[in-house]
């Protein structure tokens, strides 16, 4: 057993019990946190598979941008812990039901695994890349074989994110809003007018 | 012994060196950053025309450490109300996390700690960790001004992340490698000396010449990203008290402060690598090439230093609708055009690496 080896389970089983405290973890955004732990232990495995560009991508992503709004959103929230937990053992009997199904299922899946013969040899993974570095080798892949379904998710997030901004945003009107070219346009000529004033008057 | 076979011992002692060279690399950044402190207390000093520390040594030296002392020795109050665990653990997440950017940088060829692949991309990874500690510290405080700083502070630095990533993009497009080294030899090879047929010029070669508009978002989105002045909107202090340090005190509030000054050498290192040709002297000539590399990226590393402590001296602090108008409306649209710029200019010209 060597040192890839020790990381590797030492990633694994923090990612596995911190996964178990997101679903136990009494207080949402103690949840969240433990979701975290769970993310950056995943782009550790992630590291010692040799995948270094997708390890980093994960932890900006994921853990930089997607997480942090999740902890907005439940930071912001507010939960009635008790209530939550009264309905939860009731639903317990269907939860546990589903839960055996997939168990079932993944038992029965990894219990029939068989890999093809040609198979192992074509797909090995390259731990030590020898001439190109995995980001490399990625973006050569990304930018040329499969360019079309790289553009098109792009073009779905975009469609996507364009929807959240037109049904969340309202101009109301009668709002006054800052007009910063207007400001900075403003000079003495117009902002300054000299009048004489009557004594006693006002203007 | 079977226990002593050679693999194993090469193992040991390859973790021991690094372990030593880690802690090398901690030692000095934490000495150095003692007086960066000092130097940004005097900068800001002298703008108003005041003296600055000057009590505790020669012309204040040692300032910073009589305050190391005075942190270390005060009480650390934790709020009734306050989530313990979390409470004490967030300043602790932002100081490792900063501490640990440091792995990746190149102080001279070959320097780093970790020499890797994607080193700018872990940095970016790292300085987006970073909003964990300052929202996990606002929540657990439990109370309304620190939760509004932390609010403020994961927005401000989730904005700016994204066109201190667009710059980094140019960065890399005119690299071609993500390595924090290649970086820096990319600016000594080709570039604008060369053009002109002055090789031994070098500091045309650096990025801040062809990248500059780049190297200004760079700048002032890094001056964002770690919650400088002028925006400092997390711990305004005529807002929000100190933002999401209200409730630390003592060695708490120390790793804070620390987590901070910490990153803002980050910033400055990663401007130096990125676009001011990190250890390379400024002309390839007899006296400047005989002055270790080491020794000017620190100069340069203290002159970007610098221009944080004056924009702290004398920009007043922004409103938080115009710090978002200015990552969102402007920096994020020019960068992202910049990015696509530098692409085609790249390609039609046939510069690409």
């Amino acid at each position: 057993m060597g040192v890839a080896a020790a990381f590797f389970y030492l990633f694994a089983g923090v990612a596995v019990a911190s996964a178990f405290m997101v679903v136990a973890a009494r207080n949402p955004v103690h949840s969240v946190l433990w979701l975290i732990l769970t993310f950056v232990n995943g782009a550790g495995l992630f590291l010692l598979l040799g995948a270094e560009f997708l390890a980093m991508i994960l932890v900006v992503v994921y853990v930089g941008a997607v997480a942090v709004l999740f902890l907005f959103v439940v930071m912001m929230l507010d939960v009635d812990f008790a209530e939550l937990k009264q309905g939860a053992l009731q639903y317990l009997p269907i939860g546990g039901i589903v839960g055996l199904v997939f168990l079932v299922e993944l038992v029965l899946v990894l219990g029939t695994w068989a890999v093809g013969p040609g198979v192992s040899g074509a797909v090995k993974m390259p731990l030590q890349p020898a001439e190109v570095s995995n980001t490399v080798a990625l973006g050569q892949v990304l930018y040329t074989q499969y360019v079309y379904f790289f553009q098109a998710a792009g073009l779905v997030l975009l469609v996507a994110m364009i929807g959240a901004i037109v049904l969340t945003l309202h101009h109301k009107e009668g709002v006054k809003r800052q007009d910063i070219a207007r400001q900075v346009a403003r000079g003495p000529a117009t902002a300054v007018e000299l009048r004489k004033v009557k004594s006693r008057r006002g203007i | 012994m079977s226990w002593l076979d050679s693999a194993w011992l090469d193992t040991a002692l390859h973790l021991i060196v690094i372990a030593l060279h880690s802690l090398a690399v901690l030692v000095a950044l934490l000495v150095f950053i003692a007086f960066v402190l000092l130097a940004d207390r005097k900068v800001w000093a002298a703008v108003q025309l005041r003296k600055g520390p000057n009590v505790v040594g020669p012309v204040g030296l040692w300032q910073s450490f009589a305050d190391f002392i005075k942190f270390m020795t005060k009480e650390p109050v934790i709020p009734s109300g306050a989530n313990k665990v979390v409470f004490l653990i967030a300043p602790l997440v932002s100081c490792v996390l900063a501490l640990a950017a440091w792995a990746v940088i190149p102080a001279d060829a070959g320097w780093a700690v970790a020499d890797i692949n994607v080193g700018i991309l872990y940095i970016f990874a790292i300085s987006s960790l970073g909003v964990y500690g300052i929202i996990m510290g606002g929540w657990a405080s439990n109370s309304k001004y620190p939760f509004l700083g932390s609010l403020r502070s994961a927005a401000q630095m989730v904005s700016y992340e994204v066109s201190i990533g667009f710059v980094i993009i140019t960065v890399l497009l005119c690299v071609g490698s993500l390595n924090l080294q290649d970086i820096v030899f990319a600016q000594r090879e080709r570039g604008f000396a060369t053009m002109l047929g002055i090789p031994w010029a070098t500091m045309l070669n650096w990025f801040w010449l062809p990248l500059f508009p780049m190297f200004v978002v760079f700048f002032i989105s890094a001056l964002a990203e770690t919650n400088r002045p002028p925006f400092d909107l997390p711990e305004a202090e005529s807002e929000l008290v100190a933002g999401f340090m209200v409730e630390y005190s003592s060695t708490p509030y120390l790793l804070f402060m620390l987590a901070e000054y910490v990153a803002i050498m980050t910033m400055c290192a990663l401007t130096t690598i990125l676009f001011l040709g990190g250890w390379l002297p400024p002309f390839d000539v007899a006296p400047f090439t005989w002055v270790p590399g080491v020794v000017w990226f620190i100069l340069k590393l203290s002159l970007v230093f610098f221009m944080f402590a004056m924009v702290k001296a004398f920009v007043p602090r922004y409103r938080y609708d115009q710090l978002m108008r200015l990552g969102w409306k402007v920096f994020l649209p020019l960068s992202l055009f910049m990015v696509v710029a530098v692409a085609g200019v790249l390609q039609t010209m046939g510069w690409a690496p």
